[in-house]
């Protein structure tokens, strides 16, 4: 008998069916993946198992957990559970804590309801369990608050919460999306290490087919609520029978044909003219928190004395974990923050130093794409208003009809219809609304589009459609793009040039090829090792099994 | 999802909501009422309240008058009728006071931040601190008693609410990226706050306008009660219910009916705000 059995499951809202008729099973000590884009629902397949599906969905089929059954199981046996057999880990560790209670109350809370054990008991319990997930009480003592700790230690915390009472089966949603690369892998080997050490059973969602592709036995592929495929991993992500398979294997590793183009940029240095873009010496500082009344505050260097300068038509990455300065340098350049000391050059305007009124010129020679495509544009403002925005840069305002050409124009460009103008934001999907979003970034035909992680919210096929589309606007209107990103594969994809940052320092730049295939500086080392690569762990996993 | 996906007709979709919110129903009803009464009070009272007829003076209620007369023979009915338009049009303009000025500071405090906005809502504070009837009666014992004096020391009383509401509002909006976008787009402060701040804000500054509104029929009523607000032989319903404690005893109707018509109004408006909230506010939509 399997630890986990889900037979045939069912859900419904009203009529419309969510999930229809899910086979799974997960044997004891095993890591099973769950693979699909959003809508697919993996998630809805987690919280059917835990029971905490709202209250609107009704379920039908067979959950079973080690013989008991669980879908229609009355609540009180649920609740013993929950937290006790069976843990669950959410995708953002922000908001999976409790911001009024202290980690060693929260890990030591599931401790005493389910085993009634003292106060004393259950927090000896919850600093071993801390201690066991890299958050020695030395350093990180029970009394610490969430917001006292990174992204990345409170997803520690979280998993030590699911992980305290030695789960028979742990549920991870998206455990590591919100984090960058290298925090990533440290937390998926931990996940790893604990299904070693208890032989628990994993149930892993992702939308990620590397990293299933590293961490799992077994593998199901989901879509529109239907099993596509399920079976060993390698042997399913090698093989790719089912054509979804294929197509989600090929997205993800998919990279857009940018011609003959790029490899011409890559030519000598000196033949070229003055940089579109020159960085000097650029250093933020921002004050600390006052602790005291009248002591000065100490300061904090987000970004230190960077240098470097970007070509016309040049692709760049700016790579780095989170919160190494990337995105605080991109807003300086973009000249919505001023740096402390240095100077930006833009085409000749110097954006770090020209009031406001002044910089409207340099202002229409560069534009933005964010990462979040829900949270970007105003909910209340139809499509044409919000693609329209940037032409308040242009000196003469275009009439009405002008400038629903024009934004027409820019719709065009980017693949989406003209009448799409007189929408608004939510008729589209994720996808759609990142091409919304480059089009009002190219609509004054900008010289530098600066994309802050423009891909990351977004579903493998998706994210395919959106490189190729930069590549394109790249090759056909010469735009220079500074990609901020902790994403490598997004960088091999579509720049020319690397820089690597690391504590407000840039610490190596040069090819994209060069950096990615022969780091020097240990920076960019870590972040290259711990970039998951659906091919190599496919092959290290069939080098395995053939040991085996 | 987020909470910008919102049904394809999102005016239609409201309408629909709105029908099923008990709370915004009822307090729409009463509200209308009440302004309907006013209204029609411009053209049609029972009886003309200048018209005094001593013979008729501290009639219990009948056919021929409802609510009663007082002591001078005046029907109680077409007073308040009358005393309607009092108590709306001081709380109307105070909220449109406290509003014209209130949403500006907020909205200038927020997109300046630092010092500016620690002055301003510094002041802010200081206004704040004097207990909103308190500062009315000073108003009105330094500038006199009147109507006009009334709506001034309510509608000073609300600058600060509408100030902070606005403010903390628009701190939610201004590090939105859209709002980053409009800045990358070259747009000023000012323009930012009306394309893009003051929409996202309205509907809470909407909600507490009908707040404000209760708030303001209350201490116009209290006002009155003082004698500090419209003064004789202007009806009001505060002054109504002053002028009959006295004969509580022997015609409790006369201080009832008046009483009776504040409590309905206030309730009204705030069963109106209660249920716009509920509309308005798409996250607390979904949770019902």
């Amino acid at each position: 008998m399997s630890l986990l059995e889900i037979e045939d499951l069912r859900l419904h809202i009203g009529n419309l069916p969510i999930l229809k008729g899910i086979n799974l099973t997960l044997g004891q000590g095993k890591v099973m993946g769950l693979v699909g884009e959003s809508g697919s629902g993996k998630s809805m397949t987690a919280l059917a198992v835990m029971q905490l599906l709202p209250a609107a969905i009704q379920a039908s089929g067979r959950i079973s957990f080690n013989g008991i059954s669980l879908l229609g199981a009355p609540e009180a046996a649920m609740n013993r559970l929950r937290g006790n057999d069976i843990g669950m880990v959410f995708q953002e560790p922000m908001t999976a804590l409790n911001p009024v209670k202290t980690i060693g109350e929260q890990v030591s809370e599931g401790i005493r309801w389910h085993t009634r054990a003292s106060r004393a008991e259950a927090e000896e319990r919850a600093r071993r369990m801390l201690d066991r997930v890299g958050l020695p009480e030395a350093k990180f003592p029970l009394s610490r608050y969430p917001h006292e700790l990174s992204g990345g230690q409170r997803q520690r915390v979280v998993i030590a919460i699911a992980c305290a009472l030695a789960p028979k089966l742990l549920i991870a949603d998206e455990p590591t999306t919100a984090l960058d690369v290298v925090l990533q892998k440290q937390i998926l080997e931990l996940l790893r290490d604990l299904v070693d050490e208890h032989k628990m059973g994993l149930l892993l969602i992702s939308h990620d087919l590397a990293v299933v592709a590293d961490m799992s036995d077994r593998v199901t592929i989901m879509r529109n609520g239907e099993v596509m495929e399920a079976g060993e991993t390698a042997h399913t992500l090698s093989q790719q029978r089912h054509p979804y398979t294929r197509q989600l294997a090929l997205a993800s590793m998919h990279v857009p044909d940018r011609g003959e183009k790029a490899a011409d940029r890559q030519g000598p240095e000196e033949a070229r003219s003055a940089p579109l873009l020159s960085v000097n010496n650029v250093t933020r500082d921002y004050p600390h928190r006052r602790t005291s009344l009248f002591g000065k505050p100490g300061v904090f260097r987000a970004v230190d004395s960077v240098s470097f300068t970007l070509d016309e038509g040049q692709s760049v990455a700016l790579v780095g974990r989170s919160g190494c300065g990337k995105s605080t340098l991109a807003r300086m350049i973009l000249a919505l923050d001023r740096p402390t000391s240095g100077t930006i050059n833009l085409s000749g305007y110097d954006v770090s130093a020209l009031p406001e009124a002044k910089l409207k010129p340099a202002r229409r020679n560069m534009q933005i794409v964010f990462q979040d495509p829900y949270g970007s544009f105003d909910p209340r403002h139809k499509v044409e208003r919000l693609v329209a925005e940037p032409l308040h840069l242009l000196e003469i305002a275009p009439s009405i009809s002008e400038r629903r050409d024009m934004v027409a124009d820019a719709l065009d460009k980017v693949g989406l219809a003209p009448a799409d103008m007189d929408k608004y934001p939510h008729e589209f999907s994720g996808g759609q609304r990142q091409r919304i979003s480059i089009a009002r970034a190219i609509i004054t035909r900008p010289k530098l589009i600066v994309a802050d992680e423009p891909v990351s919210a977004l579903d493998v096929s998706i994210r395919a459609q959106a490189l190729d589309l930069f590549a394109d606007l790249n090759a056909r209107l010469g735009v220079a793009y500074l990609f901020i990103t902790h994403d490598l594969t997004v960088a091999r994809a579509i720049t020319d040039r690397v820089m690597v940052m690391h504590e407000g320092k840039i610490v190596e730049s040069g090819r994209t090829d060069d950096i990615l295939d022969r780091p020097q500086s240990d920076a960019a080392k870590a972040l290259v090792a711990a970039a998951p690569d659906l091919q190599r762990a496919l092959e290290r996993r069939l080098a395995r099994i053939g040991r085996i | 999802m987020s909470a910008h996906q919102a049904a394809p007709s999102r005016s239609f979709g409201l309408l629909l909501h709105a029908f099923g919110n008990r709370s915004f129903l009822i307090g729409s009803a009463i509200t209308v009422l009440i302004a309907l009464v006013a209204l029609v009070s411009f053209f049609w009272t029972p009886y003309d309240i200048t018209h005094l007829v001593v013979a008729n003076k501290m009639k219990p209620p009948s056919w021929a008058h409802p609510f009663g007369t007082d002591h001078f023979g005046r029907d109680i009915l077409s007073m308040i009728m009358i005393g309607s338009r009092n108590s709306i049009a001081v709380a109307l303009v105070a909220v449109g006071i406290g509003m014209g000025i209130g949403i500006p500071i907020g909205c200038w405090a927020a997109a300046r931040g630092g010092w500016v906005d620690e002055t301003l809502m510094r002041m802010n504070d200081i206004v704040f601190a004097f207990p909103a009837l308190l500062s009315a009666v000073m108003i009105t014992a330094i500038f006199g008693p009147g109507a006009i004096n009334a709506i001034i020391a309510i509608g000073i009383f609300n600058v600060p609410v509408f100030a902070r509401v606005a403010r903390a509002g628009a701190m939610s909006i201004w590090p939105r990226e859209y709002v980053l976008a409009a800045r990358a787009s070259g747009k000023g402060r000012a323009q930012i706050t009306i394309e893009h701040i003051l929409p996202n804000i309205a509907a809470i500054l909407l909600i507490q306008g009908t707040i404000q509104f209760a708030l303001g029929i209350l201490a116009e009523s209290g006002l009155s009660y003082v004698g500090l607000g419209a003064q004789p032989p202007m009806p009001s319903w505060g002054r109504m219910l002053f002028d009959s404690q006295t004969r509580m005893m022997i015609a409790p109707y006369q201080a009832l009916f008046p009483g009776f018509a504040i409590v309905v109004t206030v309730l009204g408006l705030n069963l109106l705000g209660d249920g716009l909230r509920d509309l308005l506010d798409p996250k607390l939509r979904r949770e019902r």
